[in-house]
């Protein structure tokens, strides 16, 4: 009896941890979405049983994502800038972890201490070196100035969709390039020996052994920094400021934390965690396949 | 057996590699060379930019005017030093990040444990749950710690204490995987020699898994520290205030209003007090396992004479 109950044990107060701070409070978003409005307090009132849900929100909430709705440009915005911000990633991602997986050398441990630097700064901390450099007398424009690309300093910071996504690049691409090189580390050379050595040259070598065995890295990596993404407010809000570049998570905020209506806000908080989950599911099923077809190989 | 990277010919001077770069400066290692140096510079030049203004000597943020300490603890007002919000801010990221270690770490460390020995039928369940703060976008749990503290759970309210309660939530994990990675490297075979000499589970577990376990504790606790100090979206949810606002809400706040050199200085002390954990963590793992590494090292130079 004992020892069948130790090691559970161990893990119970981990468990039970999770349990009230991770599952409860998540439920609590769905019975706030799914629950009324106190009509004095205007303070929202939860509904905690499935079954005296009330759809009324949740549906004005869906109304709002719907076209000509007002969290629509919004959505679209968010998956614009995170499938750009996405691509961006992986073009400058996946050639440094290439070539710090495949040609690193004696350099290796240092490329990878570089590499893993900056996550270990502050998310804020290197979005406000950007606020610095993309100030209106900051270097970014004194460079271009002096280099006559621009005849006059440019407003980066002024609300420009470009910069959110260099942001976001800067801000999400070690968490993708980890996963990169770890999954083109793994590759076994001898299959680019053997796909070498029947003929195959570099490029083809790369297109048909490299890129389909680095696919569980590039789908893993994108994974971690698309979630995050989706959910991100506040380096639009620090690069940008306004409206014209809020994305979803902006939303969320805002009905939080500008004019108070949390009922609405747990309503876009529900269906973007919906949306995320599709997205997951998507990567499992994925992955799932993946193994399968190594399995039935 | 030759590798690729092997065929190219070894110890080419620096000349004729230097001339190798002029006559074809897009061969395929050449260019991944370019890109990489330039993604790192890129990477970091702009941080470290922003430590430069942390010392500059007027109030600007992006035109250099010289060198001072000024916004440390020079200026009477507007310094780190001086002036009381930033430094209430830091005290209250300390205080959370201590907290959270003292919390997260022994919780963390008991469910790696229990996780990687127990088979039962709750395992899969725990560890996948286990799993999920680290794929939930931290606007997710922010909103939901802070409606579960203000509908629920109100004796807790938003401030402090919410806020470590909110850290520990999404560090536990972070110790779990860390721990979990050196479980799993040290196999189970030092305690089942312990209970071979008859050693209890009890005693196994403190005193031949425990100190086994010490590298990876101070890792994750080194960690959770960071994660800590670093954290935004969590702390700025559950804040109740002024009082309770940490550095980076300070820097959040200070770049939409009107910035001084200031949040640059504090800024840059909270990110030296991070790496300076981290690479301390990173010693202590070091000599902790040294032995170890020293034992493998002649383990495999034994089979090495072995063999001949």
């Amino acid at each position: 009896m004992y020892r069948r109950w130790l090691w559970p044990g161990f893990a119970l107060p981990g468990i039970l941890w999770l349990v009230v701070l991770f599952v409860v409070p998540f439920y609590a978003v769905v019975a706030v979405a799914f629950g009324t409005v106190d009509p004095i307090l205007s303070q929202p009132v939860p509904i905690w049983s499935p079954l005296q849900w009330n759809v009324g929100w949740i549906v004005e909430v869906l109304h709002r994502f719907a076209p000509g709705g007002t969290f629509f440009g919004p959505s679209v915005r968010t998956v614009e800038y995170v499938a750009s911000s996405l691509a961006l990633c992986l073009l400058i991602g996946y050639p440094v972890a290439y070539y710090i997986a495949r040609h690193g050398g004696r350099m290796r441990s240092l490329l990878l201490v570089l590499i893993i630097l900056p996550l270990w700064i502050s998310y804020l901390m290197r979005m406000l070196a950007w606020v610095n450099l993309l100030a209106t007398d900051g270097y970014v424009n004194r460079f271009l100035t002096f280099t006559h690309v621009l005849s006059q300093p440019r407003e980066w910071l002024g609300g420009e969709p470009s910069t959110v996504v260099l942001a976001l690049v800067y801000g999400y691409i070690p968490y993708l390039i980890l996963p990169l090189f770890a999954a083109l580390d793994r590759i076994d050379r001898s299959h680019l020996e053997a796909a070498r050595d029947l003929g195959a040259s570099p490029l083809s070598t790369f297109l048909h052994v490299t890129l389909p065995l680095s696919k569980t890295g590039i789908l893993g990596g994108a994974v971690l920094i698309t979630l995050p993404m989706f959910g991100d407010y506040y380096t639009p809000n620090i690069v940008s400021g306004t409206p014209q570049t809020s994305m979803i998570g902006n939303q969320i905020d805002l009905f939080f934390h500008g004019g108070p209506q949390p009922t609405i806000g747990a309503g876009i908080t529900v269906v973007l965690a919906l949306f995320l989950t599709v997205l997951m599911a998507y990567y499992m099923w994925t992955i799932h396949r993946a193994s399968r077809d190594v399995a039935a190989v | 057996m030759t590798t690729i990277a092997e065929q190219r010919p070894r110890g080419i001077s620096t000349w004729s590699r230097a001339s190798g770069w002029v006559r074809n400066p897009w061969g395929r290692p050449r260019f991944l060379v370019l890109i990489t140096w330039a993604y790192i510079v890129w990477s970091i030049v702009p941080v470290l930019i922003a430590v430069q203004f942390s010392f500059n000597a007027t109030r600007s943020r992006s035109v250099w005017q010289g060198f001072s300490t000024r916004w440390y603890w020079g200026d009477p007002v507007d310094s780190v030093w001086h002036d009381p919000t930033l430094r209430h801010a830091a005290v209250q990221s300390l205080k959370l990040a201590s907290a959270d270690v003292l919390i997260a770490t022994p919780i963390g460390v008991l469910l790696a444990i229990g996780l990687a020995r127990w088979m039962g039928w709750g395992a899969r369940p725990s560890n996948f749950l286990m799993l999920f703060p680290f794929v939930t976008p931290e606007i997710v749990m922010g909103v939901s710690l802070l409606l579960v503290f203000t509908h629920v759970f109100t004796f807790v309210g938003a401030g402090t204490d919410a806020q470590i309660l909110g850290h520990v939530t999404f560090s536990i994990s972070y110790v779990v995987v860390i721990v979990r990675g050196r479980l799993f490297s040290i196999g189970r075979q030092y305690e089942e020699a312990a209970a071979d000499l008859g050693a209890s589970p009890t005693v196994a577990l403190t005193r031949v898994l425990l100190p086994l376990l010490t590298p990876a504790i101070v890792a994750s606790a080194a960690v959770v520290f960071a994660i800590s100090l670093d954290d935004f979206v969590i702390s700025q949810w559950l804040s109740s205030g002024g009082e309770t606002d940490t550095v980076p809400i300070r820097i959040y706040s200070a770049t939409r209003a009107a910035p001084l050199p200031s949040v640059n200085a504090i800024a840059t002390v909270m990110m030296v007090l991070t790496l300076l954990s981290l690479a301390l963590a990173f010693l202590a793992w070091r000599v902790f396992t040294r032995e170890e590494r020293r034992a493998r090292a002649g383990q495999t130079k034994d089979l090495a004479v072995f063999e001949l």
